[in-house]
């Protein structure tokens, strides 16, 4: 079976620094991948990387397919690869409900003029928009949060918002920086849910980036291990944090 | 206090969205309707300036406000689109003919001023947009043969199919017209994908593309739709100042407009005439406050820049979001009275954090 | 040999610029604002020196001196009442702010009975001298302009060099909260930085002033000292100082060689062209956001 995603010998350089040095992974549909490693491994690169902000000096990605570094940054949505980003990059200045129409962007279907004019079709574009951010909101529980401006919400309905904004463009993949992070005890329950969730119901791929093992072992498939852009140790979750050269990576040798 | 039961998405998505708000705004809209018979000569011809400032500040607000691309040299677009009418006007088109193409040539200007913006951001942008501006009211200036210089042109009466409207009614009416028909395209725009778009870069450039906003396309777009409403109010301008000059698109004009915007309420519709009422009423305010303050304060040339200034000052310092904020916040006092709480609309301390890296 | 006397009046008319660039970058640096009033703290600082040299009668150097003082008191008190409540707010509200300052003070200047609505000629000592020099016959005045702005330039580089402030100028106008968590005095930073830029800006009034006479209107100079600071790179105090002089010296030169109405358009043709080739100026830097 071909991978969704096919992430080839991928390699990027910012002046001297190789933030990522030919790093080879495959993710498979529908299973949950996840990229630990200390901070400063290149894991959010990656990811920068399959996103198309940045470009790489080597290597290649494929999704579905189809090769993706000829792929400019805005189209990556088109395609069915949506992320949500490390230190949230959420609307500041607008409705939880409209961050999320916002997400129906790739799904538009009318053009200047119809929209100018309002026109039926317009209209109902709207009205079946709503329905399908309405969905997401049933889905993440965010119904009390709809007409909240962003800025005054806290951090964890923030990250909400943000996962929801991500699944609103109805991906194939998800890119996931840290879905856990900043999140106590109960949250971070509840987003493993979701991300099973997503998996089963929703049959969404998960390229995930998380420091909480816990979470890691709950919820992925395999892990890939990184440090210093390079990877370390590939497999199943028990598997790799066996791994030694992880272990002395997080932990540090024995004296 | 008003609940509002929603029963289907299309309430949230009409333009007035309960009875009151359909009350209101009719009103104003049969008030309008009615201004030739309800107000005098003098009143109406500055209800007309002040429909066209409005549309012109529609622009404005559309491309600084709502997408957050900060136009310096908006008059410029005012200009191209006074001009072109002018020229077209005397050349016999007809004016819903002149009109469109004056909002083209301005939208193409738009085009061409708003190529910076793909590559840069906030302050350079700004003074792109500066430099600009000041080259097109030097074009204004030199190509005599077009635009009569800075000896100026005439501009002939408005005119169509045999219908003319130089009498103030008439021309009121058509400003009327242009003012809603703008009014209503923008509210279109702003809740459709596209609005939503503008919103989203000027928010968050980095999460837009993410989300599949092509940003050079949208930003080419909005600095289009803007023009093309400067350029629609220029058009207008020019049927009712009756004679343009190069200097009528200066830098001034261009803060006045920006002014407009910022004191009538960034990011809201209503902020566009809102701040065109002050920016028509203000003199008038200063010319009676003249005859009540001694003469040394009264006479002085240089008042109305004080004024104006001060006024500026003030709203920044005190009332960020403008007049319709002001009003929002009266307008909820009395909704929720007597539950309203001094906090409701306080801004959180913010400290500054770099736009260079946003 | 004419080309030559045009460049000269053209570094000299640069220098103007590049004084109140270094302002505005100043400014930029350390607080992300820019300001829009520098023009007219130049205007002032003219007038003031006008004030004091021709309605008090001080002698010259003493008016210069209490000319920079009362312009830096003048600074640091406006910075504190108006720029200080706001310093959060999106850098638009701020521009607006130093838009809404220079008209006020463009206004207060024109009320001023008899004096404001005036032209002036500032009776300094080297007044309407020149020298000859080989076969240049070259203006004083713009001589003194081109010298004080290279001693000054001189000044502040030794001082952003040696001392702590520099650095801390850039942490403040990069994440505020964090320069305050450091230890940086930010409000004493913000008010000694606006301080600064208004006593340059009062200098650049004093030297203008011989060569264009002081008028309530000439703070509209400053205007062009935008393209300056965006020539040199928004955020380089150098590069104000070399992107003034550029903007003056093609100035210069287009207003003698190229038709009439070149010569107001040459900055800002400059600045677009800059803007495409390298947006971020002459020795500015690529920021980018990491996400």
């Amino acid at each position: 079976m071909t991978a969704l995603l096919s992430v080839n010998d991928l390699s990027v350089r910012f002046g001297g620094v190789r933030a990522v040095d030919g790093v080879s992974f495959d993710v498979e549909q529908g299973e949950v991948f996840t990229l630990i490693g200390p901070n400063g491994a290149g894991k959010t690169t990656v990811f920068n990387l399959i996103s198309r902000l940045y470009t790489p000096s080597a290597g290649r990605i494929v999704f579905a397919g189809a090769p993706l570094l000829d792929r400019a940054p805005h189209e990556i949505a088109g395609l069915g690869i949506a992320r949500t980003f490390q230190n949230i990059e959420l609307f500041e200045n607008a409705t939880v409900l409209q961050n999320l129409l916002i997400g129906r962007h790739t799904h538009r279907r009318t053009g200047l003029a119809s929209e100018l004019f309002f026109t039926a079709k317009a209209r109902a574009a709207e009205v079946a928009a709503r329905e399908a951010v309405e969905r997401v909101i049933e889905l993440l529980e965010l119904q009390h949060h709809r007409d909240a401006v962003v800025a005054s919400l806290p951090y964890g309905a923030r990250k909400v918002v943000e996962l929801a904004r991500a699944l609103c463009t109805e991906p194939k993949l998800i890119l996931l920086d840290e879905p856990s992070s900043g999140l106590n005890v109960e949250e971070s329950d509840d987003m493993a849910f979701w991300i099973d969730d997503m998996r089963r119901e929703l049959g969404i791929t998960v390229l995930m980036v998380e420091h909480d093992m816990t979470l890691v072992s709950k919820v992925s498939d395999r892990v890939l291990a990184m440090n210093h852009g390079q990877m370390l140790a590939l497999g199943s979750p028990a598997e790799v944090q066996r791994h030694p050269g992880v272990v002395e990576a997080y932990l540090g040798e024995p004296a | 206090m008003r609940f509002l039961f929603k029963t289907s998405y299309l309430q949230d998505i009409r333009l007035v969205k309960h009875g009151g708000q359909a009350f209101w705004y009719g009103a104003l809209v049969l008030a309008l309707l009615a201004a030739p018979w309800l107000a005098s000569e003098y009143w109406l011809a500055q209800l007309t300036f002040v429909l066209i400032y409005g549309v012109v500040g529609l622009g404005l607000m559309l491309l600084s406000g709502f997408t957050g691309l900060f136009s310096l040299g908006h008059a410029a677009f005012l200009g191209v689109g006074a001009y072109t009418e002018a020229v077209l006007a005397g050349a016999g088109w007809p004016f819903p003919a002149s009109f469109a193409a004056a909002a083209l040539v301005a939208a193409a200007t738009g085009v061409v001023v708003g190529l910076p913006a793909l590559r840069v951001r906030g302050i350079y942008l700004a003074i792109a947009t500066l430099a600009f501006a000041f080259i097109v009211v030097e074009v204004f200036a030199r190509w005599e043969s077009v635009t009569g210089g800075n000896a100026g042109k005439q501009v002939q009466a408005l005119r169509a199919f045999g219908w003319r409207a130089d009498a103030d009614v008439p021309f009121y009416f058509v400003c009327l017209a242009v003012a809603m028909l703008a009014t209503l395209a923008i509210l279109n725009l702003l809740r459709s994908p596209t609005g939503r778009a503008f919103v989203a870069i000027r928010d968050s450039e980095v999460s837009a593309q993410s989300l599949g906003i092509h940003l050079a396309r949208t930003k080419t777009l909005s600095f289009a739709i803007s023009a093309a409403l400067a350029g629609l109010g220029g058009a207008l301008y020019a049927h009712k100042l009756k004679f343009l000059s190069p200097d009528q698109f200066d830098i001034l004009q261009s803060i006045d407009l920006l002014l407009m915007i910022v004191i009538g309420g960034i990011g809201s519709v209503h902020g566009a005439f809102l701040g065109a009422i002050f920016l028509i009423t203000m003199p008038q305010a200063i010319a009676i406050a003249k005859d009540v303050l001694p003469p040394a304060l009264g006479q002085a040339p240089g008042l109305q820049g004080t004024v104006y200034g001060l006024v500026l000052i003030g709203f920044v310092l005190f009332e960020p979001l403008g007049l319709y904020g002001r009003w929002l916040k009266l307008r909820t006092y009395l909704q929720i009275f007597p539950f309203y709480r001094r906090g409701m609309f306080r801004r959180q301390k913010s400290f500054l954090k770099s736009d260079r890296l946003r | 040999m004419q080309a030559l006397q045009i460049v000269i009046s053209g570094v000299a008319q640069g220098c103007i610029y590049g004084l109140i660039a270094l302002g505005l970058v100043m400014i930029y640096k350390t607080t992300e604002t820019v300001s829009f009033a520098h023009g007219e703290l130049m205007m002032l600082g003219a007038f003031a020196g006008f004030a004091l040299m021709v309605l008090l009668g001080w002698p010259f150097w003493l008016a210069v001196v209490a000319t920079v003082v009362v312009l830096a008191l003048f600074g640091i008190a406006l910075e504190r009442v108006a720029i200080r409540p706001i310093l959060g707010q999106p850098a638009f509200s701020l521009v607006m702010l130093t838009i809404g300052i220079g008209y006020v003070a463009r206004g207060l200047v024109t009320m001023v009975p008899a004096i404001g609505t005036e032209t002036h000629a500032l009776p300094v000592p080297y007044k309407d001298q020149t020298w000859s020099v080989g076969g240049l016959v070259l203006n004083v005045e713009q001589m003194v302009v081109i010298a004080a702005t290279a001693v000054l330039s001189a000044l502040l580089y030794a001082m952003f060099r040696y001392s702590k402030v520099g650095i801390a100028m850039q942490a403040s106008s990069q994440n505020q909260l964090a320069a305050y968590y450091m230890g940086i005095p930010v409000q004493r930073l913000n008010g000694l930085v606006w301080g600064l830029a208004a006593a340059v800006a009062a200098i650049a009034g004093v030297l203008l002033a011989p060569i264009t006479f002081v008028y309530a209107n000439m703070g509209f100079i400053g205007l062009k000292a935008m393209p300056a600071a965006v020539v040199g790179g928004f955020g380089s105090l150098p590069g104000a100082i070399v992107g003034g002089i550029v903007i003056g010296v093609v100035e210069a030169l287009s207003g003698f060689y190229l038709p009439e109405g070149f010569k107001d358009i040459a900055p800002y043709v400059v600045v677009l062209l800059m803007l495409v080739v390298r947006p971020n100026g002459l020795f500015g830097e690529r920021l980018r956001k990491k996400v």
